[in-house]
């Protein structure tokens, strides 16, 4: 974290001086999960902002309520309480007909385990968010391949996720994030399972296809040789944010 | 979304090749002993089936199914002919007999009696000698399938002589007949002749074939014979219903063969549906995934039931295909059991199946329906 600087403590909102500015405002957002004895506390009042063509990591050990916050925002977990805005749209007053459309249309994933369909091809599996949307197969499967030959995979398309390395399965799963054009992409420790060299390639493509203008880019890590790939950095600790931190991106 | 849960079905082969045997495997045993039932329940009406012409049988009230035999008077042929709308009716008679072959050996066989002059209810599958060789003294004719059980491997040859009831037959026709629920040779003579070939009985007359005046309903004819002669008289496909009926209710032939009907639909589910928890357990990440994405419930429960419909499809193919294919063989003497597949077994098969493979779903719809997006996001 050599090229990030300390600059502020809990102020959420830095860079946005409005809410129509900002792709992801999320405000005193608790979750807890279970009952009685059991209950454990993921989240404890989160405050934080997330303003388009940002790239943003949520960093901090394992079980301080990253992963949890990431759900929430990208529309696949209810708070238990507070504010959610993603897109301008309340989340949390958001029936769950209308949350399962909200992230088909507007959320991409990158998941850690990059949960690709071992029996599709790179090209079918990166077309699935366009065949969730309703699109002819023929036309999802190019409009995949072509996305997946920006992301130097074009000699790739017709091989399983078994004849894949871990790296190539990653962008094939970065290709299936994108393809459909979401505003706001949602990366779940994306290079943990990658090495270096992959880990730098994969925010690479992460950082020069996904944040645009109009996007935004959640990206939950442990790994802190991509730090530098971030616009800002929020550390949580104990299901709150700690700090956030303003990285020299690149 | 249904191609790929199809894709998702076939790439695990493993997975997908057990469901499919559990759903074959209750497909091929139900409809394998469900044909071999109707096999069965068949042999037992082919003697009222044989008999081609007459539509209207008239025998004793009390007579259950077509081997129950209580004679009647042969003065009943002429009260049945007396009933108005009656066209005409012949003798008709149906009893064991015991043979004795030339070798010394006995041999039990179903007699039966034609009409001595218009020989009404003769077989019609004749293939060796001719109907009218009846009319010579001492003549009989054998089925096929009872001249090779009393003579296994030897050429036909006519002209055979045996002993019933110590008066002696000669052999002067084969023809084709069905097979019997007892399996004894059947053979044909004149009534006058049966009766004697039979052991001596005060009554002899097993049954009044008739036919009704044209124009006449055989049912409306039934109806005026019972209340003329008080005898009961029945159309051929209500002698053959009440004939199963009596099989069906009264032997423990319907128990059994519905127990392994049963037992293959339990086992059939436990099997598919096992496997199909198992694969949707394995696949439970790329159900969350596909959730996350965007997939509505509806759909994957579409997806689910498609793998389902799609592994029923199969399944129910093959094992259908191997039943027809044991009866293939069966019925080309490979064995000796009865099968007939009528259209109804097929579409019973079917319902069987598709219970199955609903019932099968069911855990794993449960399972993808609760399953939480968030799933995706856990290590």
């Amino acid at each position: 974290m050599s090229e990030a600087r300390i600059v502020h403590r809990h102020n959420p909102d830095p860079v946005a001086s409005t809410v129509a500015d900002l792709a992801v405002r999320v405000r005193g957002v608790t979750k807890a999960f279970g009952q009685g004895e059991s209950l454990t506390k993921a989240l404890r009042g989160v405050d934080l902002d997330v303003p388009y063509g940002e790239l943003l990591m949520l960093v901090g050990p394992s079980g301080c309520g990253k992963t949890t916050l990431v759900s929430i925002i990208a529309g696949t977990l209810e708070p238990t309480d507070g504010e959610v805005l993603v897109l301008g749209q309340d989340l949390v007053r958001m029936g769950n007909g209308r949350k399962v459309r909200f992230r088909r249309e507007n959320v991409g994933f990158v998941f850690q385990s990059y949960n690709l369909l071992p029996a599709l091809t790179a090209a079918e599996n990166a077309a699935v968010p366009l065949l969730i949307a309703g699109w002819r197969r023929q036309e999802a499967v190019d409009a995949a391949c072509e996305i997946l030959d920006r992301l130097g995979l074009g000699d790739r398309l017709a091989n399983l996720p078994s004849e894949l390395s871990g790296g190539q399965q990653q962008r094939v799963a970065i290709a299936r994030a994108l393809v459909h054009g979401p505003r706001l992409l949602v990366c779940d420790e994306p290079t943990s399972a990658l090495d270096a060299e992959n880990g730098r390639i994969t925010m690479e493509l992460i950082a020069d296809i996904a944040v645009q203008s109009d996007r935004a880019v959640v990206v939950v890590t442990h790994d802190a040789r991509v730090y530098s790939f971030a616009d800002r950095i929020a550390s949580m600790e104990d299901g709150h944010i700690d700090r956030v931190e303003t990285a020299a991106r690149g | 979304m249904l191609w790929i849960a199809w894709k998702m079905l076939i790439g695990n082969r493993v997975k997908y090749l057990g469901i499919v045997f559990g759903v074959m495997f209750a497909a091929l045993l139900i409809a394998q002993q469900s044909s071999i039932f109707c096999g069965l329940m068949s042999l037992t009406v082919s003697q009222i089936r044989d008999v081609e012409g007459p539509d209207i049988w008239v025998m004793d009230k009390n007579v259950q199914y077509v081997d129950d035999i209580k004679p009647l008077a042969d003065t009943e042929l002429f009260r049945v002919k007396g009933v108005p709308g009656v066209d005409w009716a012949v003798r008709f008679y149906k009893g064991i007999v015991r043979a004795r072959l030339e070798e010394g050996t006995y041999e039990q066989m179903i007699l039966i009696g034609l009409d001595d002059e218009t020989l009404v209810g003769a077989p019609e599958g004749v293939f060796l000698g001719s109907i009218a060789d009846l009319r010579t003294p001492d003549a009989v004719i054998m089925d096929e399938a009872g001249y090779r059980r009393i003579w296994p491997g030897e050429p036909f040859r006519l002209g055979r002589v045996f002993e019933m009831n110590d008066r002696r037959a000669v052999l002067v026709g084969l023809t084709k007949a069905s097979r019997t629920f007892q399996s004894f040779p059947i053979v044909y003579t004149r009534y006058s002749q049966a009766v004697r070939f039979a052991p001596p009985e005060r009554k002899v007359l097993s049954f009044v074939l008739a036919e009704a005046v044209p124009g006449v309903a055989a049912e409306e004819v039934c109806k005026r014979i019972q209340a003329d002669t008080g005898l009961q008289a029945l159309t051929k496909r209500q002698f053959v219903r009440k004939t199963i009926l009596y099989y069906l209710a009264k032997t423990g032939i319907p128990v059994n063969f519905a127990i392994t009907v049963l037992l293959g639909f339990i086992v059939g589910t436990a099997i598919a549906g096992q496997t199909f928890y198992l694969f949707t357990v394995e696949n439970i990440r790329q159900f969350g995934a596909l959730k996350a994405m965007g997939t509505s419930n509806w759909t994957i429960l579409l997806m689910v039931l498609s793998q389902a419909v799609q592994v029923g499809i199969v399944g129910y193919g093959v094992g259908v295909g191997l039943a027809a294919a044991f009866g293939y063989a069966a019925t080309r003497g490979l064995t000796r059991l009865s099968f007939f597949m009528p259209w109804e077994v097929l579409a019973m098969t079917a319902v069987a199946v598709f219970l199955i493979v609903l019932l099968a779903s069911l855990l794993s719809i449960r399972k993808v329906m609760v399953v939480d997006p968030a799933i995706v996001f856990r290590g």
